[in-house]
């Protein structure tokens, strides 16, 4: 296994494969009365969080005290980062407390790169910026799995601002990674101009891609993109690139309507789209559990350093 | 190697040293002056220098430093910056406005003009603001600073675009009245706003907010427009994009007065060491693609760009060691330059050394004015009896690798630490007298 995750891209397929199949495993222990493996006895896992999120953070701190792990919880807000200190000498700090693990969430895209330079501990990115998002994929393409049966060849089509998305980066590398193949949708104001050299397919037309997916995911969208001009108004982005229940008749029968959250019902997602027997939504949440402490087990599990 | 006579002070006779390259010979420096030049010169009690093997070149000028001072003397100094220069064979810089306060007044510019004296390693000639405070919303005072003792003939708001299109033309149209010049930034500052890398494949990959080619692209073609409307000089900084080449050539086509420089780690380095996030890489306007450097050093070899400048950018450590998106943008450059060129210009067969004199000295000097008239220096000529001894002697043949700790700059962020390149800067002489000696301060 790799020493650090930051991005989807650093997985090979076996890695990859090797966390689904062990968040398979770990997730038994969800359903046990006590819900607790001793594996991560005595190591020190800090969540240091530079945005709010807290459905991240929750998830990362179920995950590793599940592991039995010890957790800190470093928030900017109220910390001396508010005052000004440099993430270095956070870093610093974190590597003198005897840090195991350091899951960083950073409104910077590339500060866990940074954060891996500076201390020795595993780091684990938990969303920076808007570079990468690698637990997210790794939980819907476990979520894809437990749903379809299977990975390889399935036909995924990801809709929203992929341009300002770390979700839809790690989910482009990691899915091709697996061998399913990606579609993306979205306005040519919210991709990367250069997204003709990403591994997938690039379509404007939103209603064409439906009747082959097996999945689509949709993206949150800032309503402030508006204001930018990325789009002109939240209505005509509804109109032609939110899922609503005429689009979702489009799809096939057995297909899946997956969100990262936090959803904007009404403009991305019609609510009864949202809560429909296709939708993953709360799934995703519960699997992400699985998969980060799939993720710190393997990170940190199995070497005795420290 | 040095045999030094006290019995004539000033006075130096370099034996053996191959003018442009070309067959090796004598240069004898006298009262300032190349006094003679010639096979089997006497010495004559001056002191004397074995320069076998050795290039002597005319003293490099650079149109793009940044000093620092007044305002971040923890970045550099007129003291350090010019030392730095000294070492990588330069003999004037042209000290940009950005300090703080502002060289946009005769009083700051004077200031910065006696530093340089004062220190005494190379000429500096102060750039003076374009608009009051690099604000962008009226002309500084230019008449007082061209007049000034610093004598100030290049004008730039350089760190932010002159984007307002009247006030650039009505910058480049008063300094007509004192043969002044206009160095344009060219970055349109909507397309940019919060960029951070070359907008592309790796901007994209990297999820870091995208600088456009268009951006600087567009400016450029505004101001050589602009520029020909009121007959007037434009010169455009550090150009990065294989666009911007164009245009200037189209430019240049029509006879208008426009002329360009490159920075030397535009003609070396690409987008993709961003992958690392190490903002070592970050400058602006940013490293950018393979197919950009290699029109950068067509467009340097075939004259489109006048000239290599520095864009010497010197920041302290903690302005480096952050996340990508809150560094300071810029690199230091002066102890390289040459290196570099070497690297990417000679080594590649697109420039002699008669070529990279003129694109590193004769040419950045006809640009800032530095011909000798009305109590300016002297810079740019061609090494001759008579001319001005402003020369340097560099090594071809040796090779090294780039450590920032040895580099005179008070600052560290060479994004060429690590590497590993051609040449070394042996000596360099201002007015005769050496500031540079075996590749050391010489004072």
């Amino acid at each position: 296994m790799i020493r650090h995750l930051i991005s989807a891209g650093d997985l090979s397929r076996d890695d990859a494969l090797l966390i689904l199949d062990t968040a398979e495993e770990l997730d038994q222990v969800s359903d046990r009365s006590i819900r607790k493996l001793p594996t991560l006895r005595g190591r020190t896992v800090v969540n240091l969080f530079y945005e709010d999120s807290t459905r991240t953070r929750i998830s990362f701190e179920a995950a590793a005290k599940r592991l039995s792990a010890d957790v800190i919880n470093f928030s900017a807000k109220g910390s001396s980062v508010a005052k000004g200190e440099s993430l270095k000498d956070t870093a610093l700090t974190l590597e003198a407390m005897g840090a195991d693990a350091v899951v960083i969430r950073h409104g910077a895209s590339g500060a866990p790169h940074r954060l891996a330079g500076w201390v020795r501990g595993s780091v684990v990115n938990a969303g920076d910026g808007t570079h990468e998002h690698p637990t997210q994929a790794l939980l819907d393409a476990f979520t894809m799995r437990r749903r379809l049966g299977r990975l390889e060849g399935l036909r995924v089509t990801i809709v929203g601002d992929v341009l300002h998305s770390r979700v839809a980066r790690s989910n482009v590398l990691l899915l091709r990674t697996l061998g399913a193949e990606v579609t993306l949708v979205a306005p040519p104001t919210l991709l990367p101009v250069a997204v003709s050299g990403w591994p997938c397919e690039v379509s404007y037309d939103f209603d064409a891609e439906l009747p082959k997916a097996d999945v689509v995911m949709m993206l949150r969208v800032q309503a402030e993109r508006m204001n930018a001009a990325y789009f002109p108004t939240v209505r005509e982005y509804s109109r032609r690139y939110g899922l609503d229940t005429r689009r979702m008749a489009l799809l096939p029968e057995h297909a899946i309507v997956m969100h990262p959250g936090p959803m904007i019902r009404g403009v991305e997602i019609a609510a009864d789209v949202a809560d429909s027997p296709r939708s993953t939504i709360v799934e995703q949440v519960a699997n992400g559990v699985s998969i980060r402490m799939a993720v710190l087990y393997l990170l940190l599990g199995s070497e005795g350093t420290r | 190697m040095i045999g030094r006579n006290e019995a004539v002070p000033g006075s130096w006779l370099i034996r053996g040293a191959r003018p442009l390259g070309g067959e090796p010979t004598d240069l004898l420096l006298r009262d300032g002056l190349i006094a003679e030049m010639g096979e089997g010169l006497r010495a004559d009690g001056a002191s004397e220098i074995d320069a076998d093997g050795l290039i002597a070149l005319p003293g490099l000028v650079d149109l793009h430093t940044h000093l620092r001072e007044p305002g971040r003397e923890d970045a550099e100094t007129v003291h350090t910056g010019t030392a730095a220069a000294a070492l990588g064979g330069f003999t004037a810089v042209h000290s940009m406005a950005n300090t703080d306060p502002v060289a946009d007044t005769a009083g700051v510019v004077e200031q910065i003009w006696r530093l340089g004296v004062r220190a005494g390693y190379c000429d500096v000639r102060p750039i003076g603001a374009v608009t009051a405070g690099l604000q962008g919303s009226r002309l500084a005072e230019l008449g007082a600073m061209a007049d000034s003792a610093a004598r100030v003939r290049v004008f730039s708001d350089d760190g932010r675009c002159v984007s307002d299109a009247v006030l650039m033309r009505r910058a480049l149209e008063y300094v007509k009245a004192f043969d002044g010049v206009i160095a344009q930034h060219a970055q349109e500052p909507r397309l940019t706003d919060g960029a951070q890398v070359n907008e592309g494949e790796v901007s994209g990959r990297l999820g870091l907010a995208g600088w456009p080619a268009v951006a600087e692209e567009a400016v450029i073609a505004r101001d050589c427009l602009l520029a020909a409307h009121v007959d007037s000089a434009l010169h455009v900084c550090h150009v990065s994009t294989a666009g911007s080449v164009e245009i200037i050539r189209w430019a240049k086509s029509k006879g208008w007065r426009v002329t360009a420089e490159v920075t030397p780690h535009h003609l070396l380095l690409t987008d993709e060491l961003a992958s690392g996030y190490d903002p070592v890489y970050k400058v602006n306007p940013p490293l950018r693609t393979a197919a950009d450097v290699e029109a950068l050093r067509a467009g340097l070899a075939d004259g489109t760009i006048d000239c290599v400048a520095t864009d010497h950018a010197p920041h302290p450590l903690e302005d480096k060691e952050t996340e990508w998106q809150v560094a300071a943008f810029g690199m230091t450059g002066l102890e390289t330059a040459l290196r570099v060129v070497h690297a990417a210009m000679v080594e590649t067969g697109l420039l002699d050394w008669a070529g990279v004199a003129d694109r590193m000295s004769v040419r950045p000097a006809v640009i800032g004015r530095l011909d000798g008239i009305d109590g300016a220096p002297l810079h740019g000529r061609a090494l001759a009896a008579g001319a001005p001894a402003n020369l340097m002697l560099y090594d071809p043949e040796a090779r090294g690798t780039v450590d920032p700790a040895q580099h005179a700059s008070r600052s560290r962020n060479s994004p060429f630490a690590g590497m590993e390149l051609p040449g070394r800067v042996q000596a360099t002489f201002l007015r005769g007298e050496p500031t540079v000696l075996d590749g050391k301060l010489a004072r």
